[in-house]
Parts: structure tokens; C-alpha cells; sequence
């Protein structure tokens, strides 16, 4: 017994030295080896009467138990200070820069194009395309602006020939005569595209876009007009509530026609959209002319509905802050990167249109 | 046009104050673009007499003068006009006034060392009169005015209105009052105008001639003999001048009065500078006349005229001619108001390069009904203010105007407009405009007033009726979120994605014009001829781009010249290749300069290679959803490529069309254009050849298929012809078993010691799993040996180990 306590308590004792990790190898051995003190006790179990056998296992194993703990604690925990020393020497300075990246950008224009389809996407218009060179035909007669109209005076038209039937299209407006030659009714179309008039100034470019919306349907009148176009403008512009005024004007191919304009005021320099007593006109819209329709053989006493056009950069321009066109097409880094968008966002519906 | 609220009162009887007036113009689509105060600029203006002159000590031709301008002290004004002298009465504009000719605002200026309070105006300075030879002099009956305002005091704006080209009624002010007055903002006045009672005879003789396309269809004229044409009356100049007019004289101010007041332009020639009598036909080719813009034109055939025996006079509705321009002295006055065909008027004008106020209003539609109108009109105050006596009127016809009846379904007002108005509302609406109106069973039957051109259809009354009741009475009808067809087809989904696929590889999105330079173009046309643009902006945007590459270079040049170096941009749009619709191509485009780790304290910097760019067009055609092992790599690119350094990829060996090219810039066109970069590297990727996948992902995606079973890597060396390519080795192991071989890498090529000159060594590591069984070392040699037997066979390569 008296064996048992001496062993325990002078193993305590010398394990509570300040010991190496050999060190207290070589008292684990000495305690555990073949030949260990603890090792030996245990042989000695068998020999031990019946009576005590039960209690002396009991305390050995206790006794083992604990020294073991012990050991193995200090083990550890010199292993664990090596380890952690070893890696004390590796520290780098995690503040050096990391590997160099680039990022790209999406051009505000792409974006808010992108802006564009994805709310009218969700009242089910669908986009269309059309070419950037066009007929005299598709840009001003099937529009109900025959040559000598005055009207063909609002726009500055580059042309490609002398006899100027090949042209640079004035307005996505033609979109609208080839979808609905190629087709038939109804219609509900978007077409946002580059379009083209030879002015050239700080507020006009040479190229600009538009997007063209067009609506036909049995019974489609202004009330829809007005209604699409005020559920386009709280979204695009990510407010809840806009002033919107409809105020006529005229458009060969609309009839009646309208200009629309939005409620604004400034605050801290920037324009504040929706509220104000200040108005900016933004697009303009009308009744599709029935000579239009008849133009591509569409019969007008069916089928009516609206079309509106509207200036995409001029868009971009009010809900970013971008005060000078011209630096839309300059292709300036500096510009690109401030004003470009991650590509990762991409307008959507369930995320919203812009972070 | 122009308008004040005081005028627009000669023809309408309203409560209304201006500040009403500006919103219902925009309310009827009278869209107003300005109002300017005259009154509080020209109030400014004063009436001063110089009490002392005296020579300027630093300049000869300079005075100074002393000048009381109705204030306790004189004022001193540094004055050069020669007729400056003690005792005249003249007009004095004080520091802060804007001369009316030349908008510079006045300060109070040292002029050769004297301080000058303010300036002493000419009459041209002012617009009074084009009198520019020394300073206005007023007569002695100012000297009781002097500090008071020289302009009378005009309570209305200068309204600036945006009219439309489909109303020419508005041009004049009476049709802005007849739509102010339909729209509820007041009454039209009736206008009781006093009517020519002559018992003498035109005795110029006028003609039209009966002639194919003659552009006149009715003359209507009356003489007025000895005239003395005059300074306008004050209440003439002040209507003119109130509307930004300048007044010249009494005659030529009446004739621009009645233009503004009714929209009748009218002409009046000196009737005895016109020989025998009057031929309104079409001109021959060749023929010349000066005009009143003092320009020579000559004409082509066929385009109106009036003209007397000895030749052309005057374009009809444009402009008139020297040889019969009134002047002060002008005695006997021929008045014109002729009816123009809006289409031969434009014609002319654009031919000519020509415009005027009388064509702007010709081309738009003159009322045909005003010719008698706007005769008398003119004829009586030409005889109030010059004298004289006036002829019968003459009227010459070739041709008579139709009415214009439109039956209206009144119906369709609320099928078009949404909302509802009753049919006496309509009928009181388009009276009030001019129509007349009869109820018939279901419709009406309305007769379109002769000064409103652009009504010819049902249509066009239901404008005017929403116009009239009011824009804001349209209900918003929200719309349905439902959507029945995709937003975007396939093709446009494919633009979407390679255009964000390509930014998010570190390239800026950049839009440019999709037209170039010339000499910028030719570097990149390739086969293309120069598409020119007839009109362009300038010399330098010439051509619609064959190429992106272009724009993009010139402006990769600047902003390279800004001192950026490592850069990347693209744009994806249209290149053309021919001058009809739809030859166009949709291309992406990228370029990037610089170095890759530039400044890096961990790795080493290196130039941009084609290495690089080869991943940016691989990668996004991947990740588009091409097939990557199908891919084909050749090195036929266009000219404006390095030769040797760049690359045509095919979707796969069967297409024949590029799907991209990629690769370094021409060193040479880098050295023409003077390009500052380190290294210059360009892609282009065809829209138009990309496959257009008929799959979306939902089909793409059907069955998920991977072996489980173990796979094992074998590495093989070739030595090889150099002019073998690393494509042609990995075809030829990938033909031997595509079941089994599920990845081929080229890890290593080595040319140089131990290895045979003209030749290289490629290293290439093969994966081999099969998706039935575990493969044994047996069938792992079996297919080693026909991978290096293929390899050899195709390639002529030999093995290495």
C-alpha cells in the first residue's frame, strides 16, 4: 500500500519539476515501461490476496490514471510550445499587398440598357433589334414623314448616299416599322439600340441611344400609355412616388402625342428626381399613328397602341450624376472606372436594379 | 415664336394672369422655351442730356462728358462719337445694362485711365434703326423726360413658345388666342377689321401661269400709290420691338406686323421698279436674281418665281429681290399675299440653302382664306401711316381650295383616350377651334378650319379634343406583370453574357462611335471597302468602322498619353461591311497594354503576351458554354496581326467560319499610328459565328455522369519537327480513345541542348479512367502504346522516354 502512496506522491513531486520533453519520457518509461514501476504493481495483482486485490487494483488504477494524465498534459504542452515557437519564426508581414488583380467595368449605358429591359421585362415586353444603317423608308416614310415634311427638319441625318435613301437611323423608331412587318399583332417590344444625328455640341453627341417601346393591341389607349410609363420611371429611377407630367406635342408617327416630363429639384448640386417643382422632360410617347399602322398593313380600326422613345444616356446620366455626354464616348480610364459598373451586377429583378 | 401676353390681348378677352397664361401654353402643347423680361433690362436705358464735354487728356477722339441723368450728381461717361456736344439730349445706359445689339453687359470701366460710369448709345446699339455714326440724338421735347426711362413701359415677357411643325396656325398670335380661348382660358375677340372700299383699278397686270407643278396657286395684290414711306409710329415700333423685332421702317414693319399678328406673310414690291406687270411661273435653269440677303442664286428649272418682263423679282414664299425692294423713297407699293405650296416652297428653300421667315412659314401651311385679310389689313395702315391711295384688291387663281369635311365617330375619342367627354363638350371644343360642327346620327360632321393643314383625319380631332380637355384627365392603367414571351432571345442572351464574361477579365467597357477615321480604318479594313458617310461631322469620322479596333487604339493612344500604361478595354458592337441594312456584324473587341505584375514585390513583371489574351477569348467562349476540347487553333489572321504571334479559333474543325482572332498588333501599324505602348495585344470575337445554342441550361443539364473508378496519369516526351504543333500532338492522343482519356496537358516544350536543332521536346500529360472498371496495368500499356503510336504516326514525332 504504503508502496503505492510513495510512488504517486514522489512522481507528482518530480513531475512538477520544470522538465524536458525527455525528461519526462524517461519518467514515463520508468513508470510505465516493461519493467515500470506502475507496470510492475500491476504484475503484482495476481499475488495479492483475495480481500485486498479488489482495493489495490482500484488504487493503482487511480494512481495510474492520474500520473498518466499528467505526463501526457506536460507532453503536450511542450509539443504545443515547439510548434507554436516554429511558427513564431514564419510570421510574415501579411501587410505587404496582395497578388495584383485587374477589375473591369460595365459602361453605364450597357448597364442602364440592361436596367431598361429587365423592368419592362417584367410587364412582358421582349427586346428587338434592328440595323444601324437604314432605309430612308424605315426611318422617315413608313413613319409617317414623307420627304418635304418639315419635320424631317428635327433631325440631322447622316447619309450614306448621294440620292440619300441609305442612312444612319435618326431614332430606334424604325425598329418598330420591322417588327411589325415581320409579324403580327400584338406587339409589345422594347428596342434599345445606338441611334445617330450630325450634331455635335456640348450637350448633343454624334451617337447617342434610345429605346423604342411600342405597344398594339385590340384596346390599348393612353391610360396604358400613361401607365406603363409611370410604372418605368418609379422603377428606373428606384423611388416610390414621381411627378410626371404629359404635355402634348407632335411626332409624325404618334398621334396625339405627348412629352413627357418628370418632377425634379436640385439638392446639394444633384438632382433629386420625384419630388420639386421643377420639370425635365424625358421622353416622348404617343397613340401610334394609324398611318403607321397602315403602312405595315395593320388595320387601325382592329388594332391601336402606344410607342414611346426615350434617351438612354440621358437616363444614365440623371440617375448616376454624369453632367457631360460627350465623356460617354471619350473613353477615358479614369471616367470608365469611376463611372463603369462591376460586372457582377447585373440588374435584376428579385435583387433590385442597382446595389 | 415670339409673344407677349400684351399682344395676345388684341385677340383675347381673359381674367387670367401671365403667370396662368405659361402653364396652359404647355398645357396645350404650346411648349413654352423662355420667358425673358424686357421691361426690367430696358428700363435701365435712361433719357440724359451732356451738360459739359471736354477732351479726354490720354486720347484724341475720346470726350469726357458730364451727364445729368435725372440725379442730383452728373455723371461722368467717356464717350467717342463725334456728335457728342454739350446740350444733347441722348440716351444714357448705366453700369449693369446689356446693350440690345451686342448682349455685353456694361461695367464701370477705366477707358484710358478716366473712369466711365456707364456709356451713351448709338440707335444701332439699341436696334432702333441700323444708325451707327455717333450717339442717339432725342429732340428738345425729351428735355422734360430726362432720368425717366427711354423705353415705355411694357408690363409683359417676351414669351418664347416651341410651336410644333404640324401648327402653323400658331405662328401668328391670333391662333395661340383661338387655342388659349378653345382651352377655356379666355375669349377670342371678334376682330372687326375694316375692309379696302377703292373704286380704283390694279393696273399691274398679274398672271399665273398654267403649268405642270406650278408652286402658286392664288395672288391676291393691291396697289398703293404715292406712299411716303416713314419711320414706323411709336405703338408699331413698340409691338415689334416687344416681340424682339427690330423696326426699319413703316412699310416693311406693317408687312412684319401682320405676319406675326395673323400668320399672313406678305411682300411688297416698288411697284415702279417692276417692268410691265406681274408673271408668277416656274424659272428656267440658269437663271439668277439677288435676293434681299443681298446673295446672288441661281436657279434651277422648275422652281417658283415671280417675276416681271425682265426677269426674276423674287422666290415664291421665300425671300424677294433687290431690283424691286422698297426703300424710304419708294412712292408706289405693289402688296403681295400669295398662296405657296408648302412642298414647292421647301424644295426650293433646300435647294438653294435657303431660309427665311416667310419660307418657315410657306412650308408649313398658310391659311389660303387670308390672302383678302391680310390685304387689308396692311393696305389700310400702310395708307393711316404713309398715305397714299390704295386699289382695288386683284386676285389671280389657278387653282381652288377644297374644304376639308372629316366625319368623326365620337366613339372614338374614348377608345383612344381612355376616358370620357360628352358630344356638346366636343361640338363647344371644336367650335371654339374653327370647325364647324353638325350632329349627325353617330357621328359628327366637322369642316376643318382652312388655317389648320394638319387635320385630315379622325385622329387628328381626337388630338385636339384630348389636347383641349386636358392631358392630365388620362387615368393611369397600371400595368400587368405578366410576361408571355422570353425578354431576350438566345443570341441577345449571348451578348449580354460575353459582354459582362469579357469585363469580368479586368477589360473596361467602352463605347465609341460607330463611325472613324479613315486613315485609322484602312490599318483594320481588311477586305472592306471605305463605307463614307455623305455628311459627316468632320473629315476625321469620315467611314463607318470596318473594325472596332480603330476607335479603340486611338483611344487606348490617349489615355496612354494620360500615363496609364497596363490597360485593358473592349466594346462589343457593330462593324460594317457594306452600305445597306444589315450588313453589320456584332463584334467584341478588346485590347490590352502594359505589363502583368507591374511594381510587384512578389512576381516577377512580364509584357502582356498572346498567351494572355488567348486565355481571355478561351475562357469566355468556355464559360459562354463552347465546348473547350472541340476547339480549333490555326494562325491565318488578317493583316493588322502579328504574323507570327497571333491566332484564329474555330468553334471546332468542321466550322468555317472564325469564331475569334487574337494576338499582337502589327509592330508596323504600332509605328504609323504612333502608339506608346510596351506591348499592344487585340481580340475579336464574331457574335455572328458563335453557335447559337438552341439548349438552354434546363435541357443542357440532364444527366450528371462521372467514374468513380480509379484514374491514373501517364507522362509522355516527344521530340518533334518544330513546325508541329502542340494542338496536332494532343488531337492525336485524344483520337486513340476518347472513352478512356479524360484530360490531355501540355506541361512543358523545350528546345536547345540535347535536343535536335529544328526540333522540340513536348511533354504531355494524359489522365486515363473508364467509367466501367478499374484499369490493370495491361490496359494501361495497351493504350500507352497507342497513344505514342498514334502520336508518331500523325506527327512524325518520336518518343522521348
Amino acid at each position: 500500500m504504503s508502496d503505492l502512496k510513495k510512488i504517486k506522491d514522489e512522481f507528482l513531486l518530480k513531475l512538477n519539476e520544470n522538465l524536458n520533453f525527455n525528461e519526462i519520457n524517461e519518467i514515463k518509461s520508468k513508470l510505465f515501461g516493461k519493467n515500470g514501476l506502475i507496470s510492475s504493481q500491476f504484475k503484482k495483482i495476481g499475488s495479492i490476496n483475495e480481500e485486498e486485490r479488489k482495493k489495490f487494483a482500484s488504487d493503482l488504477n487511480i494512481i495510474k490514471d492520474e500520473l498518466l494524465e499528467l505526463i501526457d498534459t506536460k507532453i503536450n504542452r511542450i509539443k504545443n510550445s515547439e510548434i507554436n515557437e516554429k511558427l513564431e519564426k514564419e510570421k510574415i508581414d501579411v501587410t505587404l499587398p496582395e497578388r495584383s488583380f485587374v477589375r473591369g467595368k460595365i459602361h453605364p449605358v450597357s448597364q442602364t440598357i440592361d436596367e431598361i429591359s429587365s423592368i419592362f421585362s417584367e410587364i412582358g415586353f421582349s427586346v428587338e433589334e434592328g440595323p444601324d444603317v437604314e432605309n430612308e423608308y424605315n426611318n422617315f416614310t413608313a413613319l409617317n414623314t414623307p420627304d418635304n415634311h418639315p419635320a424631317r427638319d428635327m433631325h440631322d441625318t447622316f447619309y450614306l448616299d448621294k440620292k440619300k435613301e441609305k442612312l444612319l437611323r435618326t431614332h430606334t423608331s424604325p425598329v418598330q416599322i420591322r417588327t411589325m412587318l415581320k409579324d403580327k399583332p400584338p406587339f409589345k417590344i422594347i428596342a434599345p439600340g445606338r441611334t445617330y444625328r450630325s450634331d455635335s455640341d456640348q450637350t448633343h453627341s454624334p451617337m447617342f441611344h434610345q429605346v423604342e417601346g411600342l405597344h398594339i393591341d385590340k384596346n390599348i389607349n393612353m391610360g396604358h400609355l400613361k401607365g406603363c410609363l409611370n410604372y418605368f420611371i418609379k422603377e428606373f429611377f428606384e423611388v416610390n412616388k414621381i411627378k410626371m407630367r404629359f404635355r402634348p406635342s407632335h411626332f409624325p408617327f404618334t398621334e396625339p402625342s405627348a412629352e413627357v416630363d418628370i418632377g425634379y429639384e436640385m439638392k446639394d448640386g444633384k438632382i433629386v428626381i420625384g419630388e420639386g417643382n421643377q420639370w425635365l422632360e424625358i421622353l416622348g410617347c404617343g397613340m401610334v399613328h394609324p398611318n403607321v399602322l397602315k403602312n405595315v398593313k395593320i388595320d387601325p380600326s382592329k388594332f391601336q397602341g402606344y410607342a414611346f422613345g426615350i434617351g438612354i444616356d440621358r437616363l444614365a446620366m440623371l440617375k448616376y450624376g454624369i453632367h457631360d455626354l460627350r465623356a460617354f464616348f471619350d473613353c477615358d480610364f479614369r471616367w470608365l472606372n469611376h463611372f463603369g459598373f462591376d460586372p457582377l451586377d447585373v440588374p435584376t429583378n428579385y435583387r433590385g436594379l442597382s446595389r | 415664336m415670339k409673344i407677349t401676353f400684351d399682344w395676345l390681348q388684341d385677340h383675347l378677352k381673359t381674367n387670367f394672369k401671365e403667370k396662368n397664361l405659361l402653364e396652359q401654353l404647355t398645357n396645350i402643347g404650346l411648349e413654352v422655351e423662355s420667358v425673358e423680361s424686357l421691361f426690367a433690362e430696358n428700363e435701365l436705358f435712361k433719357i440724359a442730356k451732356i451738360i459739359k464735354t471736354e477732351k479726354h487728356p490720354n486720347a484724341d477722339r475720346l470726350k469726357v462728358c458730364d451727364v445729368n441723368v435725372g440725379e442730383r450728381e452728373l455723371k461722368k461717361v467717356v464717350c467717342g462719337a463725334s456728335n457728342a456736344k454739350e446740350g444733347l439730349i441722348t440716351i444714357y445706359a448705366p453700369p449693369g445694362a446689356t446693350i440690345p445689339k451686342t448682349k455685353i453687359k456694361l461695367v464701370t470701366a477705366k477707358i484710358r485711365g478716366v473712369t466711365s460710369h456707364g456709356m451713351l448709345c448709338s440707335e444701332s446699339e439699341l436696334n432702333l434703326s441700323d444708325e451707327s455714326d455717333g450717339i442717339t440724338e432725342l429732340s428738345s421735347k425729351y428735355e422734360k423726360k430726362i432720368g425717366k426711362s427711354f423705353f415705355s413701359k411694357s408690363k409683359s415677357n417676351l414669351i418664347d413658345l416651341s410651336i410644333t411643325p404640324n401648327r402653323p396656325d400658331c405662328l401668328g398670335i391670333r391662333g395661340i388666342a383661338r387655342d388659349l380661348a378653345a382651352s377655356g382660358f379666355g375669349k377670342l375677340l371678334e376682330l372687326k377689321e375694316k375692309k379696302i372700299k377703292s373704286k380704283i383699278k390694279q393696273t399691274l397686270k398679274v398672271k399665273i401661269n398654267k403649268e405642270k407643278n406650278q408652286g402658286c396657286s392664288t395672288f391676291g395684290s393691291c396697289l398703293i400709290t404715292n406712299v411716303k414711306n416713314t419711320e414706323s409710329p411709336k405703338w408699331l415700333k413698340n409691338k415689334l420691338s416687344s416681340v424682339g423685332q427690330k423696326p426699319i421702317s413703316a412699310i416693311v414693319d406693317i408687312t412684319n406686323y401682320v405676319m406675326l399678328d395673323i400668320n399672313r406673310p406678305l411682300h411688297a414690291y416698288d411697284a415702279d421698279k417692276i417692268e410691265k406687270g406681274i408673271i408668277v411661273r416656274n424659272s428656267n435653269s440658269g437663271e439668277e436674281f439677288v435676293a434681299l440677303d443681298n446673295k446672288n442664286y441661281k436657279l434651277e428649272k422648275g422652281m417658283c418665281v415671280i417675276s416681271d418682263y425682265k426677269g426674276v423679282l423674287g422666290l415664291g414664299g421665300i425671300i424677294g429681290g433687290t431690283r424691286s425692294g422698297t426703300e424710304l423713297n419708294t412712292k408706289n407699293i405693289l402688296l403681295e399675299s400669295a398662296y405657296f405650296d408648302p412642298s414647292s416652297v421647301r424644295n426650293t428653300a433646300k435647294k438653294l440653302n435657303l431660309d427665311t421667315d416667310a419660307k418657315f412659314r410657306f412650308e408649313r401651311g398658310i391659311d389660303p382664306l387670308s390672302i383678302e385679310d391680310g390685304l387689308h389689313k396692311a393696305a389700310l395702315l400702310i395708307k393711316e401711316i404713309c398715305g397714299g391711295e390704295i386699289s382695288k384688291i386683284d386676285i389671280q387663281k389657278v387653282g381652288t381650295h377644297k374644304t376639308k369635311v372629316i366625319k368623326f365617330d365620337t366613339n372614338l375619342f374614348e377608345s383612344v383616350s381612355g376616358y370620357k367627354i360628352s358630344v356638346s363638350e366636343m361640338i363647344k371644343i371644336l367650335e371654339n377651334l374653327g370647325f364647324k360642327c353638325k350632329k349627325e346620327k353617330k357621328h359628327l360632321k366637322l369642316t376643318v378650319p382652312t388655317w389648320r393643314p394638319d387635320i385630315s383625319q379622325e385622329i387628328d380631332i381626337v388630338e385636339e379634343l384630348v389636347r383641349m380637355s386636358g392631358y392630365d384627365k388620362i387615368k393611369i392603367t397600371n400595368p400587368i406583370k405578366e410576361r408571355n414571351k422570353s425578354t431576350l432571345n438566345q443570341s441577345q442572351k449571348l451578348f449580354h453574357f460575353l459582354q459582362r464574361a469579357v469585363a469580368s477579365k479586368g477589360y473596361l467597357e467602352a463605347i465609341t462611335w460607330s463611325f472613324t477615321d479613315a486613315n485609322y480604318n484602312m490599318h483594320f479594313q481588311g477586305e472592306n471597302k471605305n463605307i463614307e458617310i455623305i455628311n459627316p461631322i468632320s473629315s476625321d469620322l469620315g467611314v463607318l468602322r470596318n473594325s472596332i479596333f480603330s476607335n479603340l487604339i486611338m483611344h487606348m493612344s490617349k489615355n496612354l498619353d494620360r500615363g496609364f500604361k497596363d490597360l485593358s478595354i473592349f466594346e462589343i458592337g457593330p462593324v460594317f461591311t457594306g452600305k445597306n441594312p444589315g450588313e453589320q456584324n456584332t463584334v467584341v473587341c478588346g485590347l490590352s497594354s502594359g505589363k502583368k505584375s507591374r511594381l510587384s514585390w512578389i512576381e516577377k513583371e512580364r509584357d502582356v503576351d498572346v498567351f494572355d489574351i488567348k486565355r481571355d477569348v478561351v475562357q469566355t467562349l468556355v464559360e459562354a458554354g463552347y465546348n473547350y476540347d472541340e476547339f480549333f487553333v490555326d494562325n491565318e489572321t488578317p493583316n493588322y496581326y502579328h504574323p507570327g504571334k497571333s491566332g484564329r479559333l474555330f468553334l471546332n474543325k468542321n466550322e468555317s467560319q472564325a469564331a475569334a482572332f487574337f494576338g499582337e498588333i502589327h509592330p508596323n501599324i504600332l509605328k504609323k499610328i504612333d502608339i506608346k505602348a510596351e506591348s499592344l495585344l487585340g481580340f475579336e470575337i464574331f457574335l455572328d459565328n458563335l453557335k447559337i445554342s438552341n439548349k438552354n441550361l434546363k435541357n443542357q443539364k440532364i444527366k450528371f455522369n462521372v467514374s468513380d473508378f480509379q484514374k491514373s496519369e501517364r507522362d509522355f516526351a516527344f521530340t518533334v519537327n518544330k513546325d508541329v504543333k502542340a494542338q496536332d500532338l494532343v488531337n492525336a492522343i485524344s483520337s486513340t480513345n476518347k472513352n478512356l482519356i479524360s484530360n490531355i496537358k501540355v506541361f512543358d516544350v523545350y528546345e536547345g541542348q540535347n535536343i535536335p536543332e529544328n526540333q522540340k521536346s513536348v511533354a504531355i500529360s494524359v489522365t486515363i479512367q473508364s467509367n466501367e472498371k478499374t484499369l490493370n496495368e495491361n490496359d494501361l500499356e495497351n493504350i500507352n502504346n497507342l497513344i505514342i503510336e498514334a502520336v508518331e504516326n500523325k506527327t512524325g514525332a518520336k518518343i522521348r522516354s
